[in-house]
């Protein structure tokens, strides 16, 4: 008996470092809000580092300032208490520690990120720089113009694409003035001064608005220098103008002429912000409808039935306002509309009836089950806590996840696929369509 | 000890720093009597694992007629086995919650499963079971074939720079094939059969062209155990081994348009250079590799600092070579987007220029260590995944370089000098090997006749 609980001690003691993640959380004194993981699991770090920058935030007429302010952080830091950088030594500091790094700016938000070795004396220079890049942009004249012709190509381009064309037309049916439905046009672009860019980021790149997440080699009294260190140049910012609300839609549907040989299909509608409370039965009960893969209804019907799609699925953005409710599919012209009908019949089954309480189980045992693959590495955690901290989810988000998946039932599904998704509300995009009869 | 002009404090500390003892636990490597290859990268940090089998069998290995083939196969291993209904296979992995998928290359075919790990005996008992069990339905087959007709539109049909690619892989390998597209051409496609299918699934499907890699928390022993369990039992399959289909010296500049709608024009150049055939001997393959990282390895790399910053005369531009191939002559290719003002015959040679001012004037010490600390840091950065790094003892394997190569490769990789980069830029860069690809875009406007479309 007492070798038996000597063994059990030592099993307890000998546990792997990968229970439950332990998010630390604190706020500087800039106001700038830290998330932190601490693992030695591997002699790096990663660092994120997010505004309210992004596409919602662009003024009238000027829709793509927030992109492409983020875009040429990276462009020049002009000089201040510290001399200025160029464009060129910017990528070199960085590429001579073997460091990366990168930006984004989406519908919410804009940032950028960095993943460096954790030893002191190789991280010191990248990370000095990340401070000074999100604080201190020169935004030259040259560069500016540059990029914006580069941007207006891109996007030029960009808008040969079905896909593209399909995705604009359905956010412009499904989000009307709100801002999510701006997107860049070539004349927004070409609108764009350097000024603009100066102004979007005093307003937006903020001390009191950076949510710095971290995870990797270091102790947290190590994070919180470093926390320090790259936002300590920021300004204070003052509060940011409301967002309108999202108002639902009126069913819609519109077809954009293309020459492509497949016709792109998209329907969508506002579904679900985060936090919501309907936010775990819609994620449940998406699994089932399109977003689990080959065990989902549309996959099965559209795809291994009937061999008319190489890929469609279903999916919710939630976002800091009700985010996009997509089913999207792409099928040789001459079948887009069965494609559709059967699209829409297997979406009108499932509001109608929900998923089977095999389709229930199904997917919680693979939402669950499969939890593990969501944080084991430093990356995807890296993402998680960043998701917790500007959506201001609990901290121990990750810990009751696997729970509340668990606790949702059938009913719990139908009626928050009811509340939230509706076949006489949705915006329907076919780019290409069945073609002309010859 | 590596010995290199330090350029700054940063790169030597770091140099110095990762010269001692390798980090991670080499791979154990274990053959069974039928000649299946495992390896077992053990990593510990996450209760995950990651389960692949590589087939050494691709695109390359197709005949004319039925190009395709091989990737349709792909996708119908995810139908019925002798055990299973078809669809079964996908639907067990996720109910473990797991992820599943596959892919085909011009090399090899990989099936790959992520798991929680307790389910590591699970899915290797289901890849055994679908390497010599799987069951051929017509009706299934039919389906399938319109499904990857569907992945062709949506990835090549439909996209101008993929048809450019297409294009220029055709053009540059006459004989070698390389030459044709992974996915198919479309007329093979539409003439496939399902006794295609089968008789590629019996021809290659074998233990002995299978390499098992798992990586995550495992033990390799176990590993091994399960894998004489389950693997160890199917008989090998000896295979006549197809024609050698070499590509012939190429004699002369090569040149082929493509014209599809699109916004901007592209231009794309392919190099014939040679892959890495043995680790030791070789180093062409290496300096290789350094002149594409000192032309496009980071953002302020010579293509993009010269041609996109500051002379302004591309909207992109890259650089690309692999050394890692089942096929001895690989591409080493230049492209990109010219800017408003700028023609494609234009860019071709800026593009071309840049190799020139390596081959007249080298390359600095200092963009040498540039390139080398990211490769140091780089490998340590993969031991973040699991995935990243069974793909890379994949990747080596199929092109017949043993996995216990990969350190190796990388300090071959560091010990590349100034001299040797500039001697293959001399050697490599000249007209006759070259193939130039241009998009010559049209305009968006619908097809007055749509193309003629032949049911399967």
């Amino acid at each position: 008996m007492r070798q038996k609980i000597f063994l059990v001690v030592i099993l307890l003691l000998a546990l792997p470092a990968h229970a439950a993640l332990q998010i630390q959380s604190w706020t500087l004194a800039n106001g700038a809000r830290v998330l932190f993981v601490e693992t030695r699991a591997v002699p790096i770090i990663d660092i994120n580092v997010e505004f309210d920058a992004g596409a919602r935030r662009d003024p009238a007429g000027k829709s793509g300032l927030a992109s492409l302010t983020n875009a040429l952080l990276s462009s020049g830091v002009r000089a201040g208490a510290e001399p200025a950088i160029s464009e060129a030594q910017i990528s070199d500091i960085i590429a001579d520690t073997g460091a990366q790094r990168g930006e984004e700016a989406s519908s919410d938000t804009a940032g950028m990120n960095l993943r460096t070795l954790s030893a002191p004396a190789e991280r010191a220079p990248a990370i000095a720089l990340l401070g000074r890049l999100i604080a201190e942009p020169a935004f030259p004249e040259e560069f500016f113009r540059r990029d914006q012709a580069r941007s207006i190509a891109a996007l030029k381009e960009a808008l040969t694409k079905p896909e593209v064309l399909a995705d604009r037309a359905l956010r412009r049916m499904m989000y009307g003035a709100h801002p999510y439905a701006l997107e860049a046009s070539p004349e927004s672009l070409a609108a764009l001064s350097r000024d603009d860019l100066q102004r979007f980021h005093a307003a937006h790149y903020v001390a009191n608005r950076a949510i710095v997440s971290m995870i990797g080699d270091m102790t947290r009294a190590e994070a919180d220098a470093i926390a320090q260190e790259v936002t300590r140049r920021l300004q204070p910012g003052a509060p940011l103008p409301p967002l309108p609300p999202v108002v639902p839609l009126k069913a819609r549907e519109e077809t954009i002429a293309h020459p492509a040989s497949q016709s792109h299909i998209l329907l969508g509608a506002p579904g679900v912000a985060r936090g919501d409370a309907d936010y775990f039965p819609l994620m449940v009960g998406n699994y089932v409808l399109g977003g689990g893969g080959f065990a989902s209804r549309l996959m099965r019907e559209v795809r291994e039935r009937r061999g008319l799609a190489y890929s469609v699925d279903s999916h919710f953005v939630p976002l800091a306002q009700p985010g996009p409710f997509e089913i999207s599919l792409q099928t040789s012209r001459e079948q887009t509309t069965p494609a559709l009908t059967l699209v829409r019949a297997t979406l009108a089954s499932f509001l109608r009836d929900g998923p089977t309480p095999q389709e229930l189980t199904g997917a919680k045992k693979h939402l669950i089950g499969g939890f593990s693959l969501r944080i084991d590495n430093n990356r995807k955690i890296l993402a998680n806590i960043a998701a917790i901290g500007f959506y201001n989810l609990p901290l121990d988000y990750l810990d009751i996840w696997t729970a509340k998946v668990s606790a949702v039932t059938l009913a719990d599904i139908r009626a928050a696929f009811g509340r939230k998704v509706a076949l006489d509300r949705l915006a329907t995009v076919v780019v290409g369509g069945a073609p002309a009869s010859p | 000890m590596i010995k290199i002009r330090i350029a700054g404090a940063a790169t030597a500390l770091l140099l110095t720093f990762l010269c001692g003892p390798a980090w991670a636990a080499p791979a154990a490597e274990f053959k069974l009597k039928n000649g299946m290859k495992l390896i077992v990268r053990e990593d510990h940090r996450a209760p995950t694992a990651v389960h692949m089998v590589w087939y050494k069998l691709g695109s390359m290995d197709e005949m004319n007629g039925t190009t395709g083939v091989a990737h349709a196969l792909e996708h119908m291993m995810f139908k019925g086995t002798r055990k299973l209904k078809s669809g079964d296979f996908s639907q067990r992995v996720a109910a473990m919650g797991g992820q599943d998928n596959a892919f085909t290359s011009k090399d090899y075919t990989a099936y790959f499963e992520q798991i929680e790990k307790s389910h590591l005996e699970a899915v290797m008992a289901l890849e055994a079971d679908r390497m010599t069990n799987l069951t051929f339905d017509k009706k299934e087959f039919d389906n399938e074939i319109r499904v990857v007709m569907e992945e062709r539109r949506w990835r090549t049909d439909d996209q101008p720079l993929s048809l450019l690619n297409e294009a220029l892989m055709a053009t540059a390998y006459m004989a070698h094939p390389y030459h044709h597209p992974i996915v198919g051409w479309m007329d093979d496609l539409q003439n496939m059969r399902m006794e295609d299918a089968k008789a590629w699934y019996r021809r290659w499907y074998a233990p002995n062209n299978a390499t098992l890699i798992v990586s995550g928390d495992v033990d390799a022993q176990k590993v091994r155990a399960l894998a004489e369990k389950y693997f160890g039992r199917i008989p090998l399959r000896p295979h006549t081994p197809g024609k050698p289909q070499h590509e012939p010296i190429q004699r002369g500049e090569r040149r082929v348009v493509v014209k599809a709608p699109a916004e901007n024009p592209y231009v794309a150049l392919a190099f014939k250079t040679p892959s890495l055939r043995n680790v030791e001997k070789d180093s062409d393959p290496y300096a290789l590799e350094v002149l594409a990282a000192v032309l496009d390895g980071y953002d302020n790399a010579r293509l993009n600092a010269r041609l996109v910053r500051s002379a302004k005369v591309a909207n992109s531009a890259g650089a690309s070579y692999s050394a890692l191939a089942r096929a001895p002559i690989v591409l080493f290719t230049l492209e990109g987007m010219p800017a408003e003002g700028t023609s494609t015959e234009q860019l071709e040679k800026l593009l071309r220029a840049e190799v020139t001012r390596v081959a007249k004037e080298g390359v600095s010490p200092q963009e040498l260590s540039r390139v080398k600390a990211q490769l140091v840091a780089q490998q340590v950065y993969k031991r973040d995944s699991i995935f990243e790094q069974a793909m890379e003892i994949g990747s080596f394997e199929m092109s017949g370089l043993s996995h216990r190569n990969i350190d190796r490769y990388i300090d071959k990789l560091k010990a590349v000098t100034p001299a040797q980069v500039q001697a293959v830029a001399v050697k490599y860069f000249g007209d006759d090997g070259l193939t130039v690809a241009t998009l010559a875009p049209l305009p968006l406007v619908e097809n007055k006749t749509p193309p003629p479309q032949f049911r399967h």
